[in-house]
């Protein structure tokens, strides 16, 4: 008996201190939260728990914006390119607004408390930056109709509720065309990580954009079935190498690939934001996601009571959403000009990529001769372009 | 054959992240142990070690701060369950959601950061030869370590007195400790030990095989190490020969999905895991075998008086 009460005794002083320590690191996060003025500085302790930075000062009358972010402003890819934004128009309007945002918001039942949370904190304007929002968003703006809501990536609107993304697919083709201009043995690996119609669709464009410098390219294509698995990136970049491909390009949110085709004298390229850093000499260009222009525009009508919902806006080189950056000095100057004539023709409209004859890798015209895709179409493939490897995972049901 | 050769290189090196953690779980289990943390472990020093590597240059002292930090890691939990009698599952998962927290908490500023140039190994004579060259002699010095760990510890397991010892304390403490063994501090050890082998697989992770930081890049790493130590039924060989099925299979998988092959990628991202299990499963098929080598007292507390 007295060994029993005992026991539960150190049971319990066992539980105890773990709890204490899990207070302890909570209170240290809590407290590097408000003395820090960047809120680059601050982050959550696990996927489950999030943070609400500080603002600096906050001003009285001032719009206030929130953002919330899926991953760690830190990623040096997706969230970051997103924060970068937020710093941007911060700078941009001054006084005028007042920004916060969340970080490591998971995209689940926890999103929508998150949205509640800033739609009451007096927050009239609100970001959601990943697909995985969309249901909690939509809930919460039909709640709250006197907050605007602008959600990344999404299909669904509401009166108060409007969708925006930018067309990655275009930074795709011009990294495509400096692969075609670069590779030795007419191989490019693509380390895909999802196969939905956007991953599908940046995977052809790469490829269409290697064919029209070097025809004879094939594309191989790898999948991880993860956003996010660095050891398996690797893995993946690596069979990709033993393959014989002398240049990737991936659709996943490290740089494991890119850092594995610099150990192997290979060449790769950086996604949504620069990563020229991680490896410089295997590093040929980055095609990166500028969100600055969208949310400048949505801040200001905003400010101007312009804001409407119900829309999808969805911007690319020509409104400065998409850019092809730090293109290596390895890349022949004839190249550099393909790409720059690519991104001109982008910019002022007089080029299009997706445009007929396109034919599937197994044949099949999708698009006539002369005809060019609608955003409809694009929003939609899941078939492969001729000269990609192998078949779209679940796709071919047309 | 070049192909195979690479396709053999590569598998040596993936599988040698879930050798070191899952014999060093194997040694926390034959002690009676079980340890759900090494996910947490691994994490931790897998930063640790990436972070010495970034200031100090070298890969040597990272795998010493990343064994440090999993001894410390596992030491904590040592103390917490097996003086404190805490519940061994529910502490192991609390220090593997605190290992992740805690190591993309420290971690923030080195996601950024970027080691130097990757030394490449290449043993004279023997790497030059053809196809085995490339294929086993051009490896990181590690992935040998593991095939001599291995050795190691059945001998120590199997034929020393001291590995004697501990298996008597992960079968019956209550015997160990009649005949005056510290059956506590012996368990402590085998933690100790084990920690610091998983955190050599952390370090492994980040600063050899993907040369980066990030938050969570494990991605489940000692998880599968866990379930391998209970699949090989606890023998040191067959975790071994786990480790590399592992590995093999999901380096075959993504290179047959590079080769253009018309089996869904869904499908083939499981067959590792299926593969492995098949294959310990038919070689432990036999039950008595399984009793045999299963630690009796595993995950059991100990109450010496």
């Amino acid at each position: 008996m007295t060994r029993l009460s005992k026991r539960s005794f150190v049971q319990l002083a066992g539980w105890g201190s773990l709890a204490a320590l899990a207070m302890l690191s909570g209170c240290s996060k809590e407290e590097k939260t408000t003395t820090t003025t960047t809120p680059a500085g601050t982050t959550s302790t696990t996927t489950t728990t999030t943070t609400v930075a500080a603002p600096a000062a906050p001003a009285s009358g001032a719009l206030k914006i929130a953002f919330a972010y899926v991953g760690p402003v830190g990623d040096g890819g997706w969230t970051f390119a997103h924060d970068n934004a937020r710093k941007a128009i911060e700078k941009e309007f001054g006084a005028k607004i007042q920004t916060s945002y969340v970080e490591n918001v998971p995209e689940a039942a926890d999103a929508e408390r998150v949205f509640r949370d800033m739609a009451s904190q007096g927050n009239k304007l609100i970001f959601g930056t990943t697909f995985g929002y969309m249901e909690p968003m939509l809930k919460v703006a039909g709640d709250t109709p006197d907050v605007k809501f602008e959600h990344a990536t999404g299909y669904k609107q509401a009166p108060n509720m409007r969708t925006y993304d930018s067309r990655t697919y275009e930074g795709a083709y011009m990294a495509g065309v400096i692969a075609g201009g670069m590779t030795k043995t007419n191989t490019l690996g693509v380390v895909g990580s999802v196969p939905i119609p956007e991953v599908v669709r940046n995977i052809n464009s790469f490829t269409m954009g290697a064919q029209s410098v070097n025809p004879n390219v094939k594309t191989k294509v790898v999948w991880v079935n993860k956003w996010f698995d660095p050891p398996n990136e690797t893995a993946a970049a690596q069979s990709l190498i033993n393959g014989g491909a002398d240049v990737l390009m991936q659709n996943t949110d490290s740089s494991a690939v890119l850092q594995t085709a610099g150990k192997a004298g290979k060449y790769a390229f950086g996604w949504d934001s620069d990563m020229t850093a991680y490896a410089p000499n295997a590093h040929l260009a980055s095609a990166v996601i500028n969100w600055v222009p969208y949310y400048k525009k949505a801040t200001q009508d905003a400010l101007d009571g312009k804001w409407q919902g119900g829309g999808h806006t969805w911007w690319g080189v020509k409104e400065g959403a998409i850019d092809i950056v730090s293109i290596s000095e390895k890349v022949p100057a004839d190249v550099k000009t393909k790409v720059e004539t690519v991104k001109s023709g982008l910019k002022d409209g007089s080029f299009v990529i997706w445009k007929g004859p396109i034919t599937s890798n197994d044949g099949k015209e999708m698009l006539a001769a002369g005809a060019s895709a609608d955003d409809k179409f694009l929003g939609g493939i899941n078939f492969f372009v001729k000269g990609v490897e192998g078949q779209v995972p679940g796709g071919e049901k047309k | 054959m070049d192909q195979f050769a690479l396709l053999l290189a590569a598998t040596l090196n993936s599988g040698t992240v879930l050798a070191f953690a899952a014999l060093g779980l194997l040694i926390n289990e034959r002690a009676g142990v079980v340890n759900l943390g090494a996910e947490g472990i691994m994490l931790v020093a897998a930063i640790a070690g990436f972070a010495t590597a970034v200031h100090t240059g070298s890969d040597w002292l990272a795998f010493g701060a990343g064994a440090v930090a999993g001894a410390v890691l596992a030491a904590a939990f040592g103390i917490l369950v097996i003086w404190l009698n805490t519940n061994q599952y529910a502490t192991g998962l609390a220090l593997s959601l605190f290992g992740a927290g805690f190591s993309a908490f420290v971690g923030i500023r080195y996601t950024q950061e970027k080691l130097g140039e990757q030394h490449t190994f290449h043993i004279p004579v023997l790497g030059d030869l053809p196809f085995v060259g490339p294929a086993l002699f051009r490896q990181h010095p590690l992935v040998y370590v593991a095939i001599a760990l291995t050795v190691a510890i059945a001998w120590f397991l199997y034929r020393s007195r001291a590995g004697l010892v501990l298996r008597a304390v992960g079968e019956s403490p209550e015997s160990a400790h009649a005949l005056g063994y510290p059956v506590r501090r012996i368990r402590l050890a085998a933690l100790v030990v084990g920690g610091a082998l998983c955190g050599i697989a952390g370090v492994y992770v980040s600063v050899v095989y993907t040369h980066l930081w990030v938050e969570g890049m494990t991605a489940g790493k000692g998880w599968i190490a866990l379930a391998l130590t209970t699949f090989a039924t606890w023998r040191p060989a067959r975790v071994l020969l786990g480790a590399y099925l592992f590995g093999g299979v999901t380096m075959l998988q993504l290179q047959l999905q590079g080769e253009g092959v018309q089996i869904s990628s869904q499908f083939l991202t499981m067959l590792p895991y299926l593969a492995t299990i098949l294959v310990l499963v038919l070689i432990s098929r036999n039950a008595a075998f399984i009793r045999v080598n299963m630690p009796a007292s595993i995950g059991k507390p100990f109450f010496p008086g």
